[in-house]
C-alpha cells in the first residue's frame, strides 16, 4: 500500500522526534510522526526531565543553552501535567579541587550570560539542609528547570496535530531511505525528507551511525514534601559521566512536585537488557547516601532503566546524512536529549528549509563524526 | 510489663494496650492514618502490610505502615503524612 508523499517522514516518537514534528509542521510542512511504542515511551519516559545548562564543551553549552531559553518561552504555554518547575540546580562540590570547578563554572557561565552563583558552605546548607555537613559548597544555577518528559513528549506531539501532523504509533519501521519508509505489516510512507529520531535503536535504521547504549537506573521515591528543593549533581559526575569505558555512579537527585524524590544515576556501556542490574542499582544508592544520608530511611516506589543515545564525542547527530540525501538525523543526545530536543527540532527545521540557523549547526552535524572518527 | 502504654497521637496522650499496633492507637484516637493525595481520609485496608493505605509518621520517620509495628512507650505517632 502506497499513500501521498509527506514533505517529511520522523521516526521516533520520542521527545526529540515530538519536537522535531512540531516545529516542522509549524512551518508548514506535511508531516508523518511514527513510534513503534507510545509517544515517549524510551528514553523519554526513562529520563529525570532535567532542562540543563551543560558546560563540557563550546558547543554543548550552546545547544543546552539555546534549547533551554525555548523552554522558558514555552512556559506559560505548558499543559499542567508537564510539572515545569523551575527549581535550579545546584552543583555540589566535596571539596577544594571541586570548589575550583565551581568557579570557573562560574566563569564559564558568567561570561555567557548564564546567573549563577558560588555557595560557601554556610549558604548550601541553608538551601539543601538535608545534605552532609563537610562539603565544600557549590554552585546554584537559577535557570535550570524540571519538567515531566512523557507529557511534554506529548504536548509537543498534539500541537502538531493540530497543525496537519499524522501520527503513526505501534507501528514498527523496517526500512527506511531513498525516500521511502517501510513499515512491518507492508505499509509504505514516501517523503523526500525522512528524520531519524530513533534515539539509542537509531543504528538500526542506518547501519553506520556511531551510537551506542548507554544503560541508566533511576529509583523514585514515596513522597517526602520539603525534603529536597534544587536539582542536586554532584561534581564528581563530570569525572564519572566522561568515562567511556567503565560502569559508573553518580550523585543525581531531583524534587518532583508530587514530593518524590528521583534519585539517579548510572551509566553502563555494553549493557543490552532492560532489567535492573542490583549491583549498580546499589551503588547508585550507596552514592546518594553519602551526599544524603537521610534517604537512607526512604521508601522507593519504583525504579527502573532506560538507554541513551551516545555518540563518540558526546554530541548529537542533527542533520544530513551524506550518502542518502533524503536521510536526516536527529539522534545521539546521550542524556540530554530532554533539554536539547527544542534546539534541535529548531536547526533540524532550518536544515530541512535552507534557512540560517540560529547557532552553528557544524558541531552536531553527522558528517563531523564520519570524518573525526573515521580513523578511531 | 505493664498492661497499658503511654504515647501520642498528633500530640494528644493515648494510652492502649500493651501488644496492639499503631493502627490500634491510631483508631483509639479517632485519627484517620492519613490524607490521600485527593484529600480523602485513609486508614488500614488489608492490615497486612500489602496496600500501604495505614501509613503515618513515627518519630518523624515518614511512610511508616501502622499495622506492622507495635506500639512502644513515647511513641510520637503523627497522621498529617
Amino acid at each position: 500500500m502506497s499513500n501521498k508523499p509527506f514533505d517529511v517522514v520522523i521516526v521516533g516518537a520520542g521527545i526529540v522526534g515530538a519536537a522535531c514534528a512540531d516545529e516542522c509542521a509549524r512551518r508548514g510542512m506535511s508531516v508523518a510522526l511514527i513510534d513503534r511504542d507510545v509517544i515517549g515511551g524510551g528514553a523519554t519516559a526513562a529520563g529525570m526531565g532535567h532542562v540543563v545548562v551543560m558546560d563540557d564543551s563550546e558547543a554543548q553549552f550552546a545547544l543546552t543553552r539555546y534549547s533551554q531559553k525555548l523552554w522558558h518561552s514555552l512556559r506559560t504555554e505548558f499543559p499542567d501535567d508537564i510539572e515545569y518547575e523551575q527549581c535550579g540546580t545546584i552543583w555540589v562540590a566535596v571539596d577544594d579541587e571541586e570548589m575550583g570547578e565551581v568557579r570557573r563554572k562560574h566563569g564559564f557561565y558568567g561570561e555567557r550570560g548564564v546567573s549563577t552563583q558560588v555557595l560557601n558552605p554556610k549558604e548550601l546548607r541553608a538551601l539543601e539542609p538535608n545534605l552532609r555537613d563537610g562539603l565544600a559548597g557549590g554552585l546554584l544555577v537559577p535557570e535550570d528547570v524540571v519538567v515531566y518528559p512523557p507529557c511534554a513528549a506529548r504536548f509537543f506531539t498534539e500541537r502538531a496535530q493540530k497543525q496537519g501532523a499524522q501520527l503513526f504509533t505501534t507501528a514498527s519501521v523496517k526500512r527506511i531511505g531513498q525516500g521511502q519508509v517501510e513499515l512491518s505489516g507492508g505499509m509504505q510512507l514516501s517523503a523526500p525528507r525522512i528524520v531519524n529520531a530513533a534515539g539509542a535503536w537509531a543504528a538500526d535504521l542506518t547501519p553506520g551511525l556511531e551510537i551506542k547504549k548507554r544503560k541508566g537506573h533511576l529509583l523514585i521515591t514515596d513522597r517526602y514534601p520539603a525534603f529536597l528543593q534544587h536539582q542536586l549533581v554532584e561534581l564528581g559526575y563530570l569525572k564519572s559521566a566522561h568515562s567511556v569505558t567503565s560502569d559508573s555512579v553518580a550523585f543525581n537527585v531531583q524534587p518532583r512536585r508530587t514530593g518524590q524524590i528521583l534519585i539517579g544515576s548510572s551509566r553502563q556501556y555494553g549493557a543490552e537488557h532492560k532489567e535492573v542490574d542490583h549491583a549498580i542499582l546499589t551503588r547508585m544508592l550507596q552514592r546518594a547516601q553519602e551526599y544524603m544520608p537521610a534517604l537512607v530511611a526512604m521508601s522507593a516506589i519504583r525504579t527502573w532503566t532506560g538507554f541513551r543515545a551516545a555518540t563518540p564525542d558526546k554530541l548529537p547527530l542533527i542533520g544530513p546524512w551524506s550518502g542518502d540525501k533524503t536521510l536526516f538525523l536527529a539522534t545521539g543526545h546521550e542524556g540530554l536529549g530532554i533539554t536539547t530536543s527544542l534546539g534541535t527540532a529548531k536547526l533540524l527545521a532550518d536544515v530541512l528549509t535552507e534557512k540560517t540557523t540560529e547557532i552553528p549547526i557544524e558541531p552536531y552535524l553527522p558528517s563531523r563524526a564520519r570524518e573525526e572518527f573515521a580513523h578511531a | 510489663m505493664p498492661s497499658q502504654i503511654v504515647l501520642r497521637v498528633n500530640g494528644v496522650r493515648v494510652s492502649v494496650p500493651t501488644g496492639v499496633t499503631v493502627a490500634v492507637a491510631t483508631a483509639m484516637a479517632e485519627q484517620a492514618c492519613r490524607t490521600s493525595v485527593s484529600g480523602e481520609p485513609r486508614g488500614p485496608l488489608c492490615g497486612m502490610g500489602i496496600c500501604f493505605e495505614c501509613r503515618v509518621i513515627i518519630n518523624g520517620k515518614a511512610h511508616c505502615r501502622s499495622c506492622q509495628i507495635v506500639c512502644e512507650p513515647g511513641m510520637d505517632i503523627r497522621t498529617n503524612g
